[in-house]
């Protein structure tokens, strides 16, 4: 994977006539296999799968030009690992190594489809033999990850070819700073890490704030679980977070840009480590970059496992090497940030929209998405949902598209229940809701929030109790503990939901929740805080009655809360095999050679062993 | 390995004695040594003219630092939302109970250290055990038992990741 020498760029004309000759180089290659190295792909064997093109590529005597190549996340993680075979886009899903062969030999060089490892369509059994033809791209609009599945992450060669850095090159040769933050302004870009704040008044701010020394700052400490998407860019694109960056830095007046990735993200890591170097090299990082005067250089940090990290101040406390403890902002970071500098932090997914709103204009950025919330948005769609992956979807679109469209809906039969985004500060959202626009407003009212775009899907055994328990323990566990509204105030709140979810909960139990959420909202040092009582809010006001027959009824209608429903055997569906009672740890079972067995309740732990073990499903919670 | 003053001298200069890099200069120690030896902390301190209590803070700060040797096997548990729906606890009380080891220590035998994370935003293989780098999907109680039962047992690999870890 060592790139060719590549001299210094010294103009936006060399730029140009390189991306021109290496153009012309990859049209060489008349047939190229792409194999997805994302983390899902990766997990799945696709390195291996890539070695093999590789070598059979090699091995190959035809008389035309093959070209393996690995390429970023295609997004659609569930059917990985995924190999796209140009030309014709063939799209095959769930590759496995023994495929390889057939591949080459039937589709790379006969032309032929191997249709076992088309996607089928689950609904109308129609398969589909590119991306495009498949349901879950179909409705999608990819603007940040349109580099992703095609390009060559540890080449910066590929980035180039695809019309990397022009957007560099135009900002440095034909724009002032001024003209780079009127177009960002003129897209309405506004902060996909959460806050949703513009991202043109943060530059101009910290444009005008004092002081020579600016900093810029990716935020890659992606936090909240269930949540994906800037990994994927880091890992997929990083010249486009790289690029990015460099055009706020220029427009801002920065030398010296970090990137703080989470410890949790290698690959990330290794590829943003790599681009760095290879733009180093190519004179788009470092001392008058392309010929002009402007300077800028970039460092990576990795974040030491601490999801308040996540949050400007404690990033920054990080990044001087100290404890990630967030302050009150009555500073704000852009006059008084990193090293008490001038500091502009921007999220992953914020600095790779940059370049393509420099090349397009902030008019067509603009034109997509909703009056207050434009261009695109990139959610990692999970949970209970049919097609779980990775997502890029105008503003505006509705919930119910996203999930039913691209997500196909709840897998097993199951009836939706909630949808939760906004990681641990966010909400779940009920299915009366589905139809509602997704933007940074129209989700705030819901009682959720956009946040960096975790959408996580739950179906009906899912207890909103648990759920609430889930992010407030998460919430607890990473509070730093320097103010104590947060620190006593999220114990307690765990504290009382931990009792309700034992059959322990109280009349009066939810007011007292409800008033800690005040006290924290109003009183928490930083966001973390602040927000942490969404998650039990949100379910209070949508879930009541589920909380109520916790409560009330010492009953867990969704039967996950153990000691809340019990385990009963169902006699027309027992086949009498005794493996439940073999396995049974209390002996708690009875029954004998075609007679259904039955549980002793007396005597049951509820530890759900029978549960796990009974091979026909007999066993039941009630 | 090096020894520890040596060890931290290089990793100090590899950051030219630039304080702000603390946590990296951290990470490096523990990638090479496998966890935070006290004299290397202290060793550090002393270089970079910070007080002990400053490294002390950051050590037990962030949950990826440890001050006691770990396993053989890193073993880490995604208790990310998704993974937790589809059944992460049951698979850490399984594995807790299977191999005596509580979530953030290591076994008796050093075989493994078990680190349950927040999330390793692999949501789509939910869930999700990864054991020395390599990613494993859908995991179950059973199959999480199963495949830290075949580990090679610590005298064999030790040599073996410490190798990995300094290339």
């Amino acid at each position: 994977m060592t790139p060719p020498a590549l001299a210094k760029l010294a103009s936006p004309v060399d730029l140009e006539a390189l991306a021109q000759q290496f153009r012309g180089d990859s049209r060489k290659a008349s047939k190229c296999v792409r194999v997805c190295i994302g983390t899902g792909c990766t997990a799945k064997g696709s390195r291996k799968i890539y070695e093999l093109f590789c070598e059979a590529a090699e091995q190959c005597d035809a008389d035309v030009n093959i070209e393996a190549k690995c390429v970023g996340c295609h997004g659609f993680c569930e059917r990985g690992p995924v190999v796209v075979v140009e030309p014709g886009e063939i799209f095959y899903q769930q590759v496995e190594e023994p495929d390889v062969a057939e591949i080459f030999r039937e589709t790379v060089l006969g032309g032929r489809i191997v249709e076992r490892l088309l996607y089928e369509d689950p609904a109308t059994g129609k398969k589909a033999r590119e991306a495009a033809d498949i349901p879950f791209y179909s409705a999608q609009q990819r603007v940040v990850l349109s580099g992703n599945g095609r390009i060559d992450p540890t080449q910066i060669t590929d980035y180039i070819a695809d019309g990397g850095y022009s957007a560099l090159a135009k900002a440095l040769s034909s724009m002032t700073p001024e003209d780079v933050i009127s177009q960002v302004e003129l897209a309405g870009l506004r902060g996909r890490g959460g806050g949703g704040f513009p991202t043109a008044r943060k530059w101009q701010s910290c444009r005008e704030a004092k002081g020579s020394a600016k900093y810029v700052i990716c935020n890659g400490d992606e936090g909240d679980p269930g949540a994906f998407m800037d990994r994927s860019i880091m890992e997929g694109n990083p010249h486009s977070v790289i690029e990015g960056m460099l055009i706020g830095a220029y427009a801002i007046g920065s030398r010296q840009g970090y990137i703080y990735v989470r410890n949790e993200y290698p690959l990330a890591v290794e590829h943003l480590k790599a681009a760095i170097s290879q733009a180093s090299d190519m004179g788009l990082l470092g001392k008058n970059i392309l010929g002009s005067s402007f300077s800028f250089d970039i460092k990576i940090n990795r974040g030491g496992g601490a999801f308040v990290c996540g949050e400007s101040t404690a990033l920054m406390a990080s990044l001087e090497g100290r404890p990630g403890e967030p302050r009150a902002k009555y500073v704000h970071t852009v006059e008084s940030g990193f090293r008490g500098k001038p500091t502009n932090l921007n999220n992953v997914e914020t600095w790779a929209n940059v370049p393509q709103i420099i090349n397009r204009g902030g008019e067509w950025f603009a034109g997509i998405g909703t009056e207050k919330s434009k261009g695109t948005k990139v959610f990692s769609l999970v949970g209970n949902v049919v097609n779980t992956g990775l997502v890029e979807v105008p503003m505006g679109i509705t919930l119910r598209r996203i999930i039913e469209e691209i997500g196909g809906g709840v897998p097993d039969g199951k009836r939706f229940k909630a949808v939760q985004t906004g990681g641990p500060s966010g909400g779940c959202i009920p299915a009366e809701h589905l139809d509602v626009r997704v933007d940074f407003d129209e989700l705030t009212k819901l009682g959720s929030m956009m946040g960096s775009g975790g959408m996580i899907v739950m179906d009906e055994d899912t207890c909103m109790v648990r759920v609430a328990q889930y992010f407030t323990e998460f919430l607890q566990k990473e509070s730093c503990g320097k103010c104590t509204p947060c620190r006593e105030g999220l114990a307690q709140m765990l504290h009382i939901l931990n009792g309700i979810t034992k059959g322990d909960g109280e009349v009066g139990d939810i007011e007292e929740v409800g008033t800690l959420a005040q006290l924290l909202e109003g009183t928490a040092l930083c966001a973390l805080g602040k927000t942490a009582a969404n998650p039990i809010l949100s379910t209070i006001r949508y879930f009541r009655e589920e909380y109520d027959a916790h409560i009330l009824d010492r009953h867990c209608p969704a039967k996950e809360c153990r000691g809340l429903f019990h385990y009963e055997i169902d006699r027309e569906a027992c086949k009498a095999c005794g493996i439940c009672l073999k396995n049974c740890p209390a002996d708690a079972i009875a029954g004998e050679k075609k007679v259904p067995h039955i549980i002793y309740q007396g005597k049951c732990t509820l530890c759900g062993t029978c549960w796990d073990k009974c091979p026909f499903s007999a066993v039941i919670k009630v | 390995m090096l020894e520890n003053p040596k060890l931290v001298e290089q990793i100090v200069d590899r950051y030219s004695r630039d304080e702000g890099m603390l946590i990296s200069m951290m990470q490096d120690i523990q990638a090479e040594c496998g966890y935070l030896p006290a004299d290397g902390l202290r060793c550090l301190s002393k270089r970079l003219q910070v007080p002990l209590s400053r490294v002390y803070a950051i050590a037990t700060f962030y949950s990826s630092f440890r001050l006691a040797p770990g396993g053989a096997h890193e073993v880490t548990l995604c208790m990310g939302t998704v993974c937790y729906l589809k059944g992460a606890p049951d698979i850490l009380e399984a594995v807790c109970k299977e191999f005596r080891v509580e979530p953030g220590g290591t076994t008796s035998d050093r075989l493994f250290s078990l680190q349950p994370v927040n999330c390793v935003g692999a949501c789509a293989l939910a869930p999700v055990m990864v054991v020395d780098g390599k990613y494993y999907d859908g995991v179950t109680p059973a199959s999480a038992i199963e495949v830290l039962s075949d580990l090679p047992p610590a005298e064999e690999s030790t040599e073996v990741i410490a190798k990995e870890d300094v290339a």
